[in-house]
């Protein structure tokens, strides 16, 4: 996939996370990558040249590259649980 | 079941703890406070003759038919202006009231036509059947006096009539007009002998007034004075089927009213929970796209986009189809597979398709029209709320005092909803408009915005918190409803960011284009002006920054205290009738119904027992994902059901080229859309006339879709997916959608307590429904937040990447309008064309005449992406600087112009924003004749000689 689309998707959400903070806007830019992304898309993230990226977006990255599985970060990335209702119906 | 008319009590509905006992005809009825004599005797079993009442506006007593003796009481008073009392003895048969009665009915008599054989509402006429009720016989005045026969008819309207000599004047069409719909689009003009209704001026007819033919005067109507010309020319129906609305999420209950397998007419149910018997023109009319040349009913399929169409047999089709899927699967695994669920067909036939996908294709590439549309509702009030849907149910609105409307036009995008806020507004309800658009609840009769915050595209969440700013530091917040409520500490943090300079009204005024002090006016109003209700539109979502906007939307419901309760809440107006459904059912990459992520274990596990395939534990890909990755050459195949992604979809070149790099794109559809031009199968769709199962509004409602004629094609659509799904190796054996139901709710929580025998009874739940709340859920987050404690969270204004300059100096945005719906696939087939047959470039006069263009001129509409051609209508309904356009004709094709731009959390398109260059044009551009020579070979069939 376009590498220069999968930079811009995940400087977009950087930059919108970075108003809680570097160290949170990146835990938050890592969860929602990898609650969000299809593989090809982690992979192509993962793949690419980290250095373009904005500095919480290549942290982020970085982290899940390493194996990182963050907790959820966000209201929208805490799911439902396999007999609960209303705790997260994002439609 | 045979044909009966609606029952008709007279009068309205009247809430009230009070109640009243009264005794009519020898009998006690107990009422609530308030309600009519005529009601009263109505719900007691009886009927009073009456022509000017009807329960759907309020009483007028004028008609004379209904009086009535009451104990004690001077005079034969009207029933239907009469309150019940208690202790009240009413007599309404007497040789008096006999009397009195013939005689008025004897006047309207002898100025009507007797032409009841021929006549379109015979057997069908209240006129005739109170005739026949108060015993007239003949009519001692003759029929040669001065009269109103003769008259000239007003067919203008394209679906139904107006015969003025049918007419009585009983005033309940103008009163429909006004109370229901809201339009006042007709009057009584003239007095006394001379009152005539009036559309308009004197010189409009119906078509030429403000009439936007919602049907309610033609349903108020006791006569055949305004009457469906589709009545006219079939007949009286003989038999109803209550149905729901296949349009906006509003989510209509209608009675599909038949002659045989012949759809006589749509007409409003008034048990109906959402619309109480409104409709607007598309579901009351628009439904002939139903029985269009167009349809397609036979299933096609080619080797290659470039052939022609090949009609096959069901089983050629769906073996050719599942030959390729499986091809495909083996050369390049499951996750070269995908497919699309669509938000107009049932929760049944979504889950189904979602199912195939991931149990069947073995992926997890599903997506849905919420993803251009709602996807950042979701995503923001799940991160608040920790529930995405609406809160409230529709009603509330009439406990509403300030409703702040953000991004959204019900009046032309969920009209009957649009009623209902116009109603209360009428009623001393106050509104808060912000849209770069003056819309109809701007000004319109009758209807005046408090306050219009004509805020520059793509500023939503610098002006939302501008407002929390004023809120805050004003000292406006309801600080005890957030301490029990919400995360103090959380709203600590966002109070500190909204409060400072940087966020103020004055400060953001440069960005936002709104006068500052305009924005302190609704601010202080929204906060202090009682229950205020949020509700919104794509005008919130479609944007780059759509999730944070959602957000800050909560953010300012909760800092209010207006979450909970009837009257408050945040309510995201959905755009297609089943958009909250196909969410529900799991139509999204990452989640399985129920809102339950895909990575969880024992959540795959529930489903993997259920169905005994094994799931893959990763998230799939979004709609534009997928189509990158076909250009990429890693997703190969997709079956899309009952969406135009090629029209619908943003950057209309880079979709066209996502699906040329496919070597299977399965379309299931009505018609040959514009994504059809790529496909490879087409099997052909069932309308929702056709079909069994549920949609679910914007409500949370589920309600009932029912099959009243056979499908044209031989299937429903849960059938046609259940054959593609055998063919490749699934082993499914669903023979109602009941049994799909019971499914869904085994396997989802929030519909556990559903199943179809209690959606057969219309009993119209709200989900949740399970054992806590079986008889579902009208408001949610009334004693708390699912989630817990309500979250506050800090929502940065971050400009668009989409900027205007020199090149591309006016901003873009789009809409909907009206008579058309969506792609218009449905809408551009039936009558309603005539209010709207091309897609139009609104315009301001500045920047119209800094361009020499004038109303009805061609422009070219250029952006970065691409260009189109179009005609101008110059008004100052859009602010200078910004134009404006719908998407519905596929000869124009708004989405060259947009961009790929998207929602920063959830790659919902950015239309609303494109900066772009209007300039004169002479004709077509070089892509629009292009693409008029692809649609023509593309629809090609292949024509098959007979055999000798």
């Amino acid at each position: 996939m376009s590498t220069d689309k999968l930079r811009r998707m995940a400087d977009q959400i950087a930059r919108n996370f970075e108003a809680i903070g570097h160290d949170n806007a990146v835990l938050a830019t890592a969860d929602h990558i990898n609650k969000f992304w299809d593989p090809r898309m982690k992979a192509g993230i993962f793949g690419d040249d980290w250095g373009q990226l904005s500095p919480i977006a290549a942290a982020a990255v970085e982290k899940l590259a390493k194996g990182a599985n963050p907790p959820p970060q966000t209201g929208a990335t805490e799911f439902n649980k396999v007999d609960e209702v209303g705790h997260n119906d994002a439609g | 079941m045979g044909y009966e008319p609606q029952q008709d009590f007279g009068t309205p509905e009247v809430q009230s703890d009070k109640q009243v006992t009264l005794t009519i005809d020898g009998r006690d009825v107990t009422v609530p406070a308030g309600t009519s004599v005529m009601r009263a005797a109505s719900m007691a079993g009886g009927h009073i003759p009456k022509l000017c009442a009807t329960d759907n506006v309020k009483a007028f007593g004028s008609c004379r038919l209904c009086l009535v003796e009451i104990e004690g009481a001077r005079g034969t008073p009207a029933s239907c202006t009469t309150p019940a009392a208690d202790g009240m003895k009413v007599e309404t048969q007497t040789p008096r009231l006999e009397k009195l009665r013939k005689g008025v009915m004897e006047l309207y008599i002898s100025d009507h036509p007797l032409d009841c054989l021929t006549c379109s509402a015979n057997n069908d006429c209240e006129l005739q059947d109170e005739a026949a009720a108060v015993g007239l016989r003949d009519v001692r005045y003759g029929y040669e006096g001065k009269n109103h026969l003769g008259t000239v008819d007003d067919k203008s309207n394209p679906y139904f009539s107006f015969q003025p000599d049918k007419c009585i004047v009983c005033s309940r069409c103008v009163r429909a007009c006004g109370e229901v719909q809201g339009t006042f689009a007709l009057t009584v003009d003239g007095r006394g002998f001379a009152s005539v209704i009036s559309a308009g001026q004197k010189e409009d007819n119906f078509l030429s007034s403000e009439c936007v033919s919602c049907g309610a005067c033609v349903q108020a109507c006791p006569t055949s004075a305004l009457m469906e010309k589709s009545v006219t020319a079939i007949g009286k129906p003989e038999r109803s089927v209550v149905t729901t609305c296949a349009y906006c999420g509003v989510g209509c209950a209608f009675r599909a009213e038949m002659k045989g397998e012949q759809l006589v007419r749509m007409v409003p149910w008034k048990d109906g929970k959402a619309n109480h018997g409104h409709s607007c023109v598309k579901g009351r009319f628009a439904w002939g796209y139903a029985n269009h040349k167009d349809r397609i009913t036979k299933p096609m399929v080619r080797e290659k986009i470039t052939d022609p169409w090949r009609e096959v047999s069901w089983d050629e089709a769906i073996g050719f189809a599942a030959t390729k899927i499986k091809k495909i699967k083996a050369e390049h695994g499951a996750r070269a597979l995908g497919g699309i669920t669509s938000s107009r067909c049932t929760n049944e036939e979504t889950f189904l398709v979602q199912k195939l996908i991931r149990a069947g294709f073995g992926s997890n590439n599903t997506d849905t029209c919420a993803r251009v549309c709602h996807s950042p509702t979701g995503f923001g009030l799940s991160t608040t709320f920790g529930t995405s849907a609406g809160t409230q149910n529709f009603d509330s609105a009439e406990k509403t005092d300030v409703f702040l409307l953000i991004g959204a036009n019900p009046t032309d995008a969920h009209p009957v909803f649009g009623s209902r806020m116009k109603k209360r507004l009428r009623e001393g309800g106050k509104i808060i408009v912000v849209d770069p658009r003056r819309i109809d609840l701007v000004k319109s009769p009758h209807i005046e915005a408090a306050h219009h915050l004509p805020l520059q595209p793509g500023t939503n969440v610098a002006v939302l918190t501008s407002i929390a700013h004023v809120i805050v530091t004003e000292g406006l917040a309801a600080e005890d409803f957030i301490r029990e409520r919400c995360d103090w500490d959380e709203y600590q943090d966002w109070a500190r960011f909204v409060s400072q300079e940087k966020n103020s009204p004055e400060f953001l005024e440069a960005v936002t284009r709104v006068p500052a002090e305009t924005v302190r006016e609704a601010a202080r109003l929204f906060a202090t002006g009682g229950n205020g209700a949020i509700y919104y539109g794509l005008g919130v979502t479609e944007h780059s920054q759509g999730s944070s906007t959602v957000m800050a939307i909560a953010n300012l419901a909760m800092a209010t205290g207006n979450i909970g309760r009837e009257g408050v809440g945040v309510n995201p107006l959905r755009g297609q009738n089943n958009v909250q459904g196909a969410c529900d059912m799991g139509s999204f990459p990452h989640e399985l119904p129920g809102y339950r992520h895909i990575s969880q274990p024992d959540v795959r596990e529930l489903f993997e027992n259920d169905w005994g395939v094994k799931l893959d534990p990763e998230p799939g890909l979004r709609i534009p994902n997928m189509l990158d990755a076909a250009v990429d050459g890693s997703f190969k195949a997709i079956y899309i059901q009952g969406e135009d992604i090629l029209q619908s979809d943003p950057d209309t070149k880079h979709v066209s080229a996502g699906l040329a790099a496919m070597d299977c794109v399965i379309v299931h559809d009505l018609f040959l859309n514009e994504t059809a031009h790529y496909a490879h199968v087409f099997l052909p769709g069932s309308t929702f006339l056709e079909k069994n199962g549920t949609f679910t509004n914007a409500e949370r409602r589920v309600q009932a879709v029912r099959k009243v004629m056979e499908p044209a094609n031989g299937y429903e659509d849960w059938e046609v997916t259940q054959l593609l799904a055998n063919a490749i190796g699934c082993n499914w054996s669903y023979t109602h959608p009941g049994q799909i139901l019971d499914e869904i709710a085994r396997l989802t929580p929030g519909f556990a307590g559903l199943n179809w025998d209690r959606v057969d009874a219309n009993e119209q739940l709200q989900w949740p429904v399970n054992d806590k709340a079986p008889q579902g859920s009208p408001i949610m987050h009334v004693e708390g937040f699912v989630r817990g404690k309500g979250k506050f969270v800090v929502t940065e204004y971050v400009p668009t990447d989409e900027k205007t300059g020199p090149r591309f100096p006016l901003l873009l945005t789009t809409g909907r309008i009206l008579s058309q719906y969506n792609v218009g696939a449905q809408t551009r087939r039936t009558g309603n064309n005539i209010w709207h047959e091309e897609d139009i470039l609104e315009m301001h006069p500045t920047d119209a005449e800094n361009r020499m263009v004038s109303t009805g001129d061609f422009v070219k509409l250029a952006s970065r992406s691409g260009e189109t051609t179009l005609r101008v209508l110059v008004t100052d309904r859009v602010a200078p600087g910004v134009v404006y356009t719908t998407f519905h004709h596929p000869n124009t094709q708004a989405n060259v112009v947009t961009t790929d731009n998207s929602d920063w959390a959830t790659n919902c398109p950015e239309y609303k924003v494109t900066a772009v260059q209007v300039t004169p044009s002479n004709g077509p551009t070089d892509w629009q004749e292009d693409y008029a020579d692809l649609a023509a070979m593309a629809r090609r069939i292949e024509t098959v000689e007979p055999a000798e």
